[in-house]
């Protein structure tokens, strides 16, 4: 850290760079506008009421946050939660096995299986999305699969619930699971596995006491890039969750475009920024306990 | 058998289609401190790769106290390997370094404190247990590589070119003090190294390597005064090699003739007869420079002239032209003030005992 | 022997579970392909190869449109968050330390909150502004998603280069400008131009930011497909999704020939 300083610090001195210092004041002005002027706007509103014909009344008051302590709406929040807290142990058990397998493969392989990932990182999220509502549906290919192999006599429901949100997210958000946790095995220098085995270590020891420690910076990053878009997450649970299992984010739109209680919408986005903001930070803590190296 | 610590019979390793390790029969005693020497490819990585049971041998078989080690892990065989880059564990501490393979023997918790700090205390690392590896310098990481490996107790410790990274100070004073430590635990070490300073001092015995093979086995004063090929002549120390026919066998001494030069006399080489073609081996230390052309019977003296003379601190080394195909280095110690000085163009003779040529058959 | 068999089996193992990943990751995508020559409106089983999906793709004036609207879209926002975003990573290596972290940590925050507050605070902004909602405030939405990630891209590609290179410069008689335009900026192609790759790419699939800031009339690629999706399975989408895949893997091969060449 302190390393990578230093060589930007004397920059500083020089006065013709300081000038230079201007270039930074457009995009400052274009965030300042339309970023962050736009949330304050939100926090403003969320203290507000809902006008008689949706709108907004400037009168201040806690109520919008008082409402959300609602069972029906403490139930979106939960399953929120849960959902997102479980695409993220799926990525995670299902994207470390891979991530470690392209680290250890010779370098020219390993460009090819990153291509392999990126592709449907690339691929528009609404048509990923799209092909698991086309597989799981009643009709679909799944279950026509499942009833020709004769495992069952009627199609499954799997479409719009939760379990077909829990799919979605995990399928949509798994290379920015894998990608990270790559990054950091790829760093990894084997000949300290290779000592712990030398050191008596089992293979459960080599993973749990040398490698998985390790990988640690990676896998908070992974952890972190499917938790919070898990968290807020919208089109996921539009589409394959239907009305039924809605998430935050849904919930959202709903107030706002459907309820047209701007106000209510405000103050439920807030509180989702900061159960993502405190996401953050607490998963950042949990990397830098014992990062003393 | 029974002293041995380690039997290497007959072990073959390809590494894809090239040889890595070409018929390798060892045997290293318990509580020897052997060396095996080589340029880089030799091969000698993977020998202690098979023995740490990193790899496996393709044909032939490794024992190490009496136990083939035929399908036994790296973390069942008793051997602990200090890695070349070290592999220190960034995440843990010096003490969790050096205590990580008492751990997974599931010592006792006041065992492990007792023994990591008797080892800490034989790499005079005490007080800084609680460091992490990054923050050590490379001597110090050093240090806790070894005390990590010793700290087990193990019949064998494998050691991969460990002073590699360290500046040449550094390196002088950890091989006298890994050579001390060696005796005082008295445990077998085996130690990987392509430099021939490091091999010879520290060894009982070593051995040199080849592209996989064995070239020779011996205590370092067999290697440097009797090696039993060029190669190894080569590697080790500096030589002149001539080549020439063995002339007239009289007793103890013969002669060989080399063209353009003066019959050269040599000690009687077992197992040659007159007439074999054979390979001279003349020491650049052992050679001296005259201005004196006379010679006795046991000695040898041929005449030259000075191409280059190079100052070294500790020696003078001066290039000597004595025929078209032959130009010599001869190392001569310094002795300061009053010692004559030899410049370039000036005719002198290289004088040598007899008994100081190695002769190889061709 | 065992040895070698366990770890072979552990190596059998690993390939197997990532093979395993690629299949989950592949087999939808494959899937929807495939049934885009299903001569079936509704049926999951094969009925026949037909092309008449794509026949009605092409003909489909709408969603022409949209595609118009979409790389209308990206192209500008891409420009606008380029320009802005090299110029704030190369202004953020200039400015006092304390000036540094505030920024840094300013830039963080776009790219951890949701997107969906992103979108309904732009909405909220420009209705309260009264600015009719247009092609016009999706792009400047897109541009402030872009930002961030242009400027985050281009720094840390900046902070990678050896300062004393534009010192160097300097010393060879170069004026600052100079030595940012001949040494600094042809260092910093290959950031910029992933950067711009990204953020063309973040656009054209952008589908919150655009759904709240959107008006009538300015219906984008996503948009469309997203009222495709809500009105029903149809081998349309099917169709749709194949020629996106297949434009999205062009477009990797096209960077990654790039950086090639960068390299």
């Amino acid at each position: 850290m302190s390393v990578t300083s230093i060589p930007t610090s004397h920059q500083v001195q020089n006065p013709a760079h300081r000038r230079s210092g201007w270039l930074l004041a457009p995009a400052a002005l274009w965030m300042g506008a339309f970023f962050f002027l736009p949330l304050l706007v939100v926090l403003a509103i969320s203290f507000a009421s809902r006008g008689t014909y949706g709108g907004v009344e400037w009168t201040f008051s806690l109520a919008n946050y008082l409402n959300l302590v609602d069972p029906l709406y403490l139930k979106i929040f939960l399953r929120s939660l849960v959902l997102a807290s479980l695409a993220t142990v799926f990525c995670l058990l299902l994207g470390f096995p891979l991530a470690y397998h392209m680290a250890r493969l010779p370098a020219r392989w390993q460009w090819a299986w990153i291509v392999l990932i990126m592709i449907p990182f690339w691929t528009n999220f609404l048509v990923r999305t799209y092909a698991w509502m086309f597989i799981l549906r009643t009709e679909g290919l799944m279950n026509q699969a499942l009833l020709s192999m004769g495992l069952i006599d009627t199609p499954i429901e799997i479409l719009y619930t939760e379990g077909a949100v829990l799919i979605g997210l995990v399928y949509g958000y798994l290379p920015f699971m894998v990608l990270p946790l790559y990054a950091a095995l790829a760093r990894l220098d084997y000949s300290v596995v290779e000592a712990a085995w030398d050191l008596y270590a089992t293979a459960w020891a080599r993973f749990w006491r040398v490698i998985l420690p390790l990988a640690k910076p990676g896998v908070i990053a992974g952890c972190l890039l499917v938790f919070i878009p898990s968290l807020g997450a919208f089109i996921t649970p539009d589409i394959l969750g239907g009305g039924k299992t809605m998430m935050v984010g849904n919930l959202i739109q709903h107030e706002y475009l459907v309820v047209r209680d701007w106000p209510f919408g405000s103050a439920i986005s807030f509180v989702l920024m900061g159960a993502v903001l405190l996401s953050a930070v607490l998963y950042l803590k949990m990397g830098r306990d014992g990062a003393e190296w | 058998m029974a002293d041995n610590s380690v039997q290497i019979r007959e072990v073959v390793k390809f590494h894809g289609a090239t040889l890595a390790v070409d018929r390798l029969s060892l045997e290293i005693r318990r509580g020897e401190f052997f060396s095996i020497l080589g340029p880089s490819g030799a091969g000698k990585t993977t020998v202690l790769r098979l023995l740490a049971g990193f790899e496996h041998p393709d044909r032939g078989d490794i024992w190490i106290e009496g136990q083939s080690m035929q399908g036994v892990p790296p973390n069942l065989r008793p051997v602990n390997l200090v890695f070349q880059s070290y592999a220190l564990f960034p995440h843990l501490t010096v003490f969790g370094n050096i205590a990580f393979g008492l751990e997974m023997q599931r010592v006792f918790k006041a065992e492990i404190a007792a023994r990591v700090q008797s080892a800490l205390e034989m790499v005079k690392l005490t007080g800084k247990e609680r460091r992490y590896p990054p923050h050590l310098s490379g001597g110090e990481q050093q240090r806790v590589a070894l005390a990590r490996a010793l700290v087990n107790r193990p019949a064998v410790v494998l050691l991969d070119e460990p002073l590699g990274a360290l500046d040449q100070q550094l390196r002088q004073e950890m091989q006298v003090e890994l050579k001390t430590i060696q005796e005082q635990v008295g445990i077998t070490f085996i130690y990987v190294t392509h430099h021939q300073e490091e091999a010879l001092t520290m060894s009982d015995r070593l051995a040199v390597m080849d592209h996989g093979r064995l070239l020779q086995v011996g205590s370092p004063q067999d290697i440097y005064e009797a090696p039993a090929s060029v190669f190894v002549a080569d590697f080790i120390g500096v030589s002149n090699r001539l080549t020439g026919t063995i002339d007239r066998l009289d007793g103890a001494a013969c002669t060989v003739t080399v063209p353009d030069l003066p019959p050269v006399r040599v000690r009687t080489p077992p197992h040659l007869r007159a007439g074999s073609q054979v390979t001279l081996l003349l020491r650049a230390e052992r050679l001296e420079l005259s201005q004196d052309g006379s010679r006795s019977e046991r000695e040898n003296a041929a005449p030259g002239r000075v191409l280059k003379s190079l100052y070294n601190g500790g020696d003078m080394e001066y290039r000597v032209r004595l025929t078209e195909r032959h130009t010599w280095r001869v190392r001569v110690p310094n002795r300061g003030a009053g010692q004559k000085r030899f410049l370039p163009g000036e005719a002198v003779f290289v004088r040598w005992l007899a008994d100081e040529g190695v002769v190889l058959p061709e | 022997m065992r040895k070698v068999q366990v770890m072979s089996d552990r190596r059998t193992w690993l390939l197997s579970a990532s093979l395993a990943n690629l299949v989950f990751l592949y087999l939808p995508i494959a899937v929807l392909m495939v049934f885009s020559f299903n001569d079936s409106r509704l049926s999951a089983r094969w009925e026949g190869f037909t092309l008449q999906w794509y026949r009605a793709l092409a003909t489909d004036d709408t969603l022409m449109a949209a595609v118009h609207n979409s790389l209308l879209v990206a192209g500008i926002s891409t420009v606008i968050a380029t320009l802005l975003g090299v110029g704030a990573a190369v202004g953020l290596e200039r400015i006092p330390p304390w000036g540094r972290r505030l920024v840094e940590g300013a830039v963080v925050l776009p790219l951890v909150v949701p997107e969906i507050m992103m979108g309904v605070a732009l909405m909220l902004f420009f209705v309260l502004a009264q600015v009719p909602l247009s092609l016009t405030t999706v792009t400047i939405g897109h541009a402030a998603l872009n930002l961030p990630v242009v400027a985050v891209i281009v720094r840390a590609r900046l902070r990678k280069l050896d300062p004393k290179l534009e010192e160097a410069a300097r010393d060879l008689g170069a004026t600052a400008w100079q030595a940012f335009r001949r040494v600094t900026l042809p260092l910093l192609w290959p950031a910029i131009l992933g950067a711009v790759l990204l953020s063309l790419t973040l656009s054209l699939d952008d589908f919150i930011v655009t759904f709240f800031t959107a008006g009538p009339g300015s219906t984008t690629l996503p948009l469309k497909v997203y009222s495709m999706v809500k009105t029903g399975v149809s081998p349309v989408i099917n169709a749709l999704s194949a020629v996106l895949v297949l434009i999205s893997m062009v477009l990797i091969a096209l960077s990654l020939a790039l950086q090639r060449k960068a390299d």
